[in-house]
């Protein structure tokens, strides 16, 4: 494969976005490049001209809480996010899915801006945000400088691989609100051992439990791949906010719902149609009830520092 | 260009760069500092790994100018150096706890990942240094090893954490043995053990000479088909591009081969190309990037051939033939055991099982992708030094010389010679460090190309080998089709056997015959049958060549005989560990090709000392029933149970070849010692087992003996690294040739002590008279009598008298011979005992090692996951000459064996890989790593080095049908086919199944018909 020819590092979003406009399609951005280098040796993206790297740009690692949202920069690893007692307390289903992709020398460098931009349709942490109801910040250029706008996360995406960003922007953030009380969230995935990188499926889920901690106020499932995009499973959703009581019946249905409409494929070597249908059975099953019982706790409590 | 300034190791370093490049390379080629290594160039395998600015990354994958102004730490950085108090010279000084421990728990075996596991493993200790074995694994999930199965590094890892918390270090925990000599049975250091947790161990990419060149190869898009021309003008005239080489340029023959001469070292011209891995031209330019857009710019006219990918299709008279000039088509060769009258024994069985059985296509993953660099004769530019005992080893560096890691390095001669049409002398093939070989380093890779392109421009030339090459290049494992049926008395004794194999053995023989040979002779199992018929067809087709992979077709093999003997056991009602039990191999007992074993079965013994450790592990179990070890558990959503196999696997070439191995020894007046054989060290410590038997002959301290392997010039021909043989064959050329050495010595100085040659004893570098030697031979005060002293033992019965005044050190023994103008250097030429072709009936093998593996499993059942939770095994090995190693062995092959059993499966799609990435081959990871209790069991084989055997192939062996069984006891499902899928396992368990025969990565079957 042949490689790029320039690497640029700016230091400001306008300066890469700068970059980014003159060069136009012959640039991408790179952040970890997990993802990006490897498509490139494996010429599954033909190698650009110019990188331009927005790993160095101010700010854009940070996790923090800004009115009344927790914020995190496009370009937070995926160690920092799993690391981060914040989004252990307050974002469990996020760590968690962080925490599984690759070993630690790819999460030291990949970040959740990278995993989103990629839009798979699996990406575990895409899941873990989307369950969050988390928004995106997009930057693009203009000729006063940098517009800033945030959005739906899952406005971004436009199929398997593609997303909708135009090639001046980027993404700069992500926001969710902070769980709150008698609300927790989890993720859980199945993998298969053999030479398939993506999981076979990941749910995230998050709930609001009433004030009698029996009934479900509130639900968000997020769900992949179920569909090009990553999924939302509004359908169990509303069975789960619907029903008198959270048992296993309440769950039953949900399952049933999620079934019906995610669309599930069959992919080679990964996953038969047959056992994805069974595993959100499994995964949803498993992910409710481990986020009901945190949202019982009155959330996850805060883990110690060192934990 | 751009410029590029960080801080490596602690020193500032500023180069002007393109900016394209990854740190891995800028760190190895740009700086130096190959202790880093590259084994995939996709961050999978963690080889790589460097810790930049506090963390720990993938360099292969990160481009360099990321790390514009940062720290980066190689393992070049880890140890601490300090002045040397005595010259004031700056040395290796302090080791790391890290590099400490991975030497002395036996963490380090080829060396090729050691480096990206020592800065891995050095994140986790810096925040923790008491991490739990889960942190651990955690930390090391996406670091690769396919060599240790990972318990020695987990080891490591908390013995270098209690060292920091500590400051002791604890040994390494190994399993007991027979009582040691001096040096055998003892588990002595690796002799390159320092220099692989160093980074300093060379492989041969670390290898770089002034003015060199670098190759890349072009290879074909077709799974057959002919090569009309080759249009390489434009690729020539490409400005830094030196030649472009194709089938017209060689003048020697155009084909090579291990056994047949059938692979062309181009396609092109008379010979189609026969798979997508086939060579059609070689580029050779200034730079391996302007090499690989060289390729880019060759035309090949193919006419696409239809091509034949299914062995049993093979086999059809009108199927596509490869080798219209063989007399038997596509059928390499038709292999057949007939043994007793095997109706008569069907006929006589009371339940008969027949099953068929299938194994995948499995890729050896060595983490070091093949490279071969030639130096033309005559070049006068600066060689590197080559690392090795001082002396000649430069002494005929006017030869065309190959650097390549190599299993058997005269071979690589004889067929670099015979291509380039120059005598074998004329060649000189020097082995480099090998980043793990298990069988897929024997055939030639890039070696007659870069010898060849050495010759034509005049420069050295590199080929290095991308993952992605090496996958599609190398030979494999052969996939096959086993319909086995086995027929037993009512009280499990086994009376009828009747197999037939079809073995896919790719377009070029390689090994093929060979490793069917032995699927086929071993098809029995370990067991005695009375009655058997066995054909096997070893078949041509248009996929990757199969060869050598550790087991050599025994794996396949024992996967199905194992399954059937357990269906068998199911039906007889009898538990699977006493039906085998029955039926062993024993002392006396004949084999299906018709060889009385006479000595050195340990293979009871290993079935009562895993039998017993599965009750007393039963025993302590909470809520399992210790009275059946085979009945599942439940565990939440798992079920969980063992399951019991049984195996054994020949040492040496066997079937009438002749086996031998040659050593030369030499003694030196500093007191030292050099051992040296062509014989190939690749991970498994060899290099260790010729010191010690060195060592032990001579009396000498085990770091007096200096060994050197692998160098055509330098060390004489100790045969291919391959059936598990070097121990055997290679250990007793080093025994004997220092044996050898040690009666000239004691014919010497029984002349100046004026005594028998017999007493003369050799301990810790000194040389006496052993007195109480002296006293039991009767009346000999005088010179005189003879005894032959090889028959005395090996060491001082009574060791040297305090005060004596008869006993001088081994430099001032070795100066006497000199003295005596005796040569210090002795060749010994070991010749393995006879054996017989396969049909005479005569012994086809001169010693076989033996196991019993037995594995805790558990299946969730609801996701079908399968884990192996726990392995207990005994390997019948002879004599352990170190049990560190020999644990690396053991340990090592049964988590490839798991690999083979669950993840392993290098997919071919009609002729076109789809396995094209190291990341599309999952070997196991350290997560699935088991506890492991591992026994040695020493029945002593007369001929063997002090006893010992191989046991480089049988560890892998029975571990895959283990698991398989212990599925089938936890679930009920009999899985016929590897590896197995989780997701065909739940939806047997869902629709009440009891069989699947589908398994992960086949084609075009039950993933597609769910749909």
């Amino acid at each position: 494969m042949s490689r790029w020819q320039a690497y640029h590092t700016p230091a400001t979003v306008s300066e890469a976005l700068s970059l980014l406009h003159q060069h136009k399609e012959k640039a991408r951005i790179i952040a970890g490049g997990t993802d990006l280098i490897l498509d490139m040796e494996a010429e599954y993206t033909a190698a650009p001209e110019i990188l331009v790297d927005v790993t160095r740009i101010g700010g854009i690692d940070r996790i923090a809480q800004e009115d009344g949202w927790i914020v995190l920069g496009a370009g937070t690893t995926h160690t920092q996010i799993e690391s981060s007692p914040l989004l252990r307390a307050q974002a469990r289903c996020l760590t968690e899915s962080c925490g599984v992709i690759g070993g630690p020398q790819v999460r030291n460098v990949a970040t959740l801006g990278g995993n989103v931009a990629h839009a798979l349709p699996a990406a575990d942490g895409t899941i873990g945000l989307l369950a969050l109801e988390a928004e995106v910040e997009v930057a693009a250029h203009s000729a006063r400088g940098a517009l800033h706008s945030w959005q739906p996360l899952l406005s971004i995406f436009a199929g398997p691989g593609r997303n909708r960003l135009d090639p001046d922007q980027m993404l700069h953030a992500f926001r969710f609100r902070p769980t709150g009380a008698r609300a927790g969230n989890a993720f859980d995935r199945i993998m298969r051992p053999q030479g398939v990188a993506l999981p076979v499926l990941g749910i995230a889920a998050r709930v609001r439990l009433d004030a009698t901690l029996r009934r479900v106020e509130d639900a968000v499932i997020a769900i992949g791949p179920a569909g090009p995009t990553p999924f939302r499973a509004t359908r169990a959703e509303e069975v789960l906010t619907t029903a008198g009581t959270f048992d296993d019946d309440a769950v039953q249905h949900a399952i049933a719902a999620a079934q019906t409409q995610a669309s599930l494929r069959t992919s080679k070597y990964r996953s038969s149609q047959e056992y994805r249908r069974e595993m959100i059975g499994v995964l949803l099953k498993r992910v409710l009830h481990t986020a009901v019982e945190r949202a019982r706790m009155n959330d996850a409590p805060p883990e110690p520092e060192d934990a | 260009m751009t410029q590029l300034t960080l801080t490596v190791n602690g020193e500032e370093r500023s180069l002007e760069l393109p900016p394209s490049r990854y740190l891995a390379e800028v760190l190895r080629y740009d700086l130096g500092l190959t202790g880093t290594k590259i084994g995939c160039d996709e961050a999978e395998c963690g080889c790589c790994t460097v810790i930049v600015d506090g963390r720990s990354v993938d360099s292969c994958i990160y481009p360099a100018f990321k790390a514009q102004g940062a720290q980066v730490l190689t393992i070049e950085g880890l140890a601490q150096t300090r002045p040397d108090a005595r010259n004031g010279s700056y040395c290796t000084g302090e080791l790391h706890p890290l590099q400490d421990a991975f030497i002395r728990h036996g963490a380090t075996q080829c060396g090729f990942c050691t480096p990206g596991f020592i800065m891995q493993a050095k994140t986790l200790l810096d925040e923790n240094p008491d991490p739990s074995d889960v942190e651990i694994k955690e930390c090391l999930k996406d670091t690769y090893c396919r060599c240790t199965g990972y318990t020695a590094i987990i080891s490591s890892v908390k013995a270098a954490g209690e060292y920091l918390r500590t400051g002791t270090m604890p040994d390494a925990v190994l399993p007991p043995v027979m009582k040691p000599l001096t040096q055998i049975g003892q588990p002595l250091q690796r002799p390159d053990a320092v220099d692989k947790v160093t980074g300093a161990a060379r492989y041969t990419d670390d290898y770089t000479f002034d003015g060199m060149l670098f190759g890349a190869t072009l290879r074909s898009e077709h799974p057959h088909a002919r090569i009309r021309g080759i249009d390489a003008g434009a690729a020539r005239a490409l400005n830094g591009v030196h030649a472009v080489l194709t089938h017209a340029d060689v003048p020697g023959d155009p084909r090579h081969g291990l056994v047949e001469n059938d692979w062309p070292v181009f396609a092109g011209g008379p010979y189609p190309a026969r798979y997508v891995g086939d060579a059609i031209a070689l580029a050779v330019a200034e730079t391996a990037e302007i090499a690989q857009q060289a390729l880019a710019l060759v035309r090949v006219d193919y006419e696409a051939l239809p091509a034949v990918t299914d062995p049993r299709d093979a086999l059809q008279p009108d199927a596509p033939q490869l080798h219209p000039d063989r007399p038997n088509g596509n059928l390499l060769k038709h292999i057949k055991v007939r043994h007793g009258d095997v109706e008569e024994g069907f006929a006589a069985a009371d339940v008969i099982v027949e099953r068929t059985y299938r194994t995948p296509m499995t890729e050896h993953a060595f983490l070091e992708p093949e490279c071969a660099l030639a130096v033309p004769a005559g070049y006068n530019g600066t060689r590197p030094s080559s690392g090795r005992e001082p002396g000649p080893s430069d002494r005929d560096g006017g030869k065309l010389t190959v650097y390549v890691g190599s299993q058997i390095p005269y071979s690589d001669r004889r067929q670099v010679a015979k291509s380039l049409g120059l005598d074998d002398e004329e060649v000189r093939v020097i082995g480099t460090l090998m980043g793990g070989g298990f069988g897929g380093k024997e055939d030639i890779a890039g070696q007659i190309h870069a010898a060849l392109a050495a010759q034509v421009t005049g420069r050295p030339v590199k080929i290095l080998y991308s993952r992605q090459e090496s996958l599609i290049f190398h030979p494999k494992r052969h996939s096959t089709i086993i319909r086995i049926k086995t027929g037993a008395r009512r009280d499990g004794a086994l009376i009828a056997l009747e197999a037939e194999l079809y073995g896919d053995s790719g377009a070029y023989a390689s090994l093929g015959e060979k490793v069917m040979t032995r699927a086929t002779t071993h098809a029995t199992g370990p067991y005695v049958i009375p009655h058997a018929r066995i054909d096997c067809y070893a078949m041509y087709t248009n996929n990757a060549p199969s060869g050598a992979f550790r087991g050599f077709g025994v794996t396949q093999s024992a996967f199905a005989v194992e399954s059937n003997l357990d269906i068998l056991a199911a039906e007889l009602g009898m538990n699977p560990a006493e039906l085998r039990r029955k039926n062993v191999m024993r002392v006396g007992v004949e084999t299906a090709t018709g060889q009385e074993l006479i000595e050195s079965v340990g293979l009871l013994e290993c079935l009562d000392v895993v039998e017993e450790e599965i009750k007393r592990s039963e025993a302590a179990a909470p809520g399992a029933s210790p009275s059946d070890p085979w009945a599942p558990v439940r565990i939440g959503s798992r079920r969980c149970a063992w399951g019991i196999a049984a195996g054994y696997k020949n040492t040496g070439l066997g079937g009438g070849a002749p086996d031998k191995a040659e050593a030369e020894v030499e003694v030196f007046p500093d007191g030292t010692a050099a051992i040296r054989t062509s014989s190939a060290e690749m991970g498994q410590n060899l290099v260790g087992v010729l010191a010690a038997c060195t060592a032990q002959e001579l009396g000498l301290p085990f770091d007096k003996v200096h060994v050197t392997l692998m160098d055509t010039d330098l060390t004489p021909d100790g045969g291919p690294s391959t059936a598990s043989r070097q121990t055997y064959v290679s250990g007793n050329a080093a025994r004997l040739a220092a044996r050898a050495m040690r009666q000239q010595m004691q014919n010497v100085l029984a002349e100046k002590f004026d005594t028998h040659p017999e007493v003369i004893a050799f301990h810790e570098g000194l040389a006496y008279v052993d007195e109480r030697r002296l006293a039991q031979i009767p009346g000999a005060q005088k010179h005189g009598a003879q005894i032959h002293g090889a028959e005395l033992p090996v060491e001082g019965a009574g060791g040297i008298l305090p005060g004596s005044t008869r006993s001088v050190s081994f430099a001032d023994a070795v100066n006497a011979l000199l003295a005596e103008n005796r040569l210090p250097r002795i060749r010994y030429e070991y010749w393995a005992p006879q054996t017989q072709p396969l049909g005479t009936g005569g012994d086809m093998h001169f010693a076989f090692s033996y196991a019993v593996h037995a594995a805790f499993v558990s299946v969730d059942t609801e996701t079908g996951e399968v884990a192996v939770e726990r392995v207990i095994s005994a390997h019948d090995v002879g004599r352990a000459i170190n049990p560190l190693s020999l644990l690396g062995q053991i340990e090592g092959g049964i988590v490839m064996g798991i690999g083979n059993a669950l993840t392993e499966n290098y997919i071919v799609e009609d002729g076109i890989p789809w396995t094209e990435r190291l990341g599309q081959y999952k070997m196991p990871g350290i997560k699935m790593t088991p506890q492991m209790d591992s026994h040695i069991v020493e029945h002593p084989t007369a001929d063997g080095p002090y006893g010992a055997k191989g046991v480089g192939e049988i560890s892998s062996i029975p571990i895959s049908p283990a698991i398989t069984n212990a599925i089938c006891n936890a679930v009920g499902i009999r899985c016929l086919a590897l590896p197995v899928d989780q997701d065909a396992l739940l939806l047997a368990m869902r629709d009440g199944k009891k069989e699947i025969d589908g398994h992960w990565g086949q084609t075009g079957q039950w993933l597609a018909a769910s749909t």
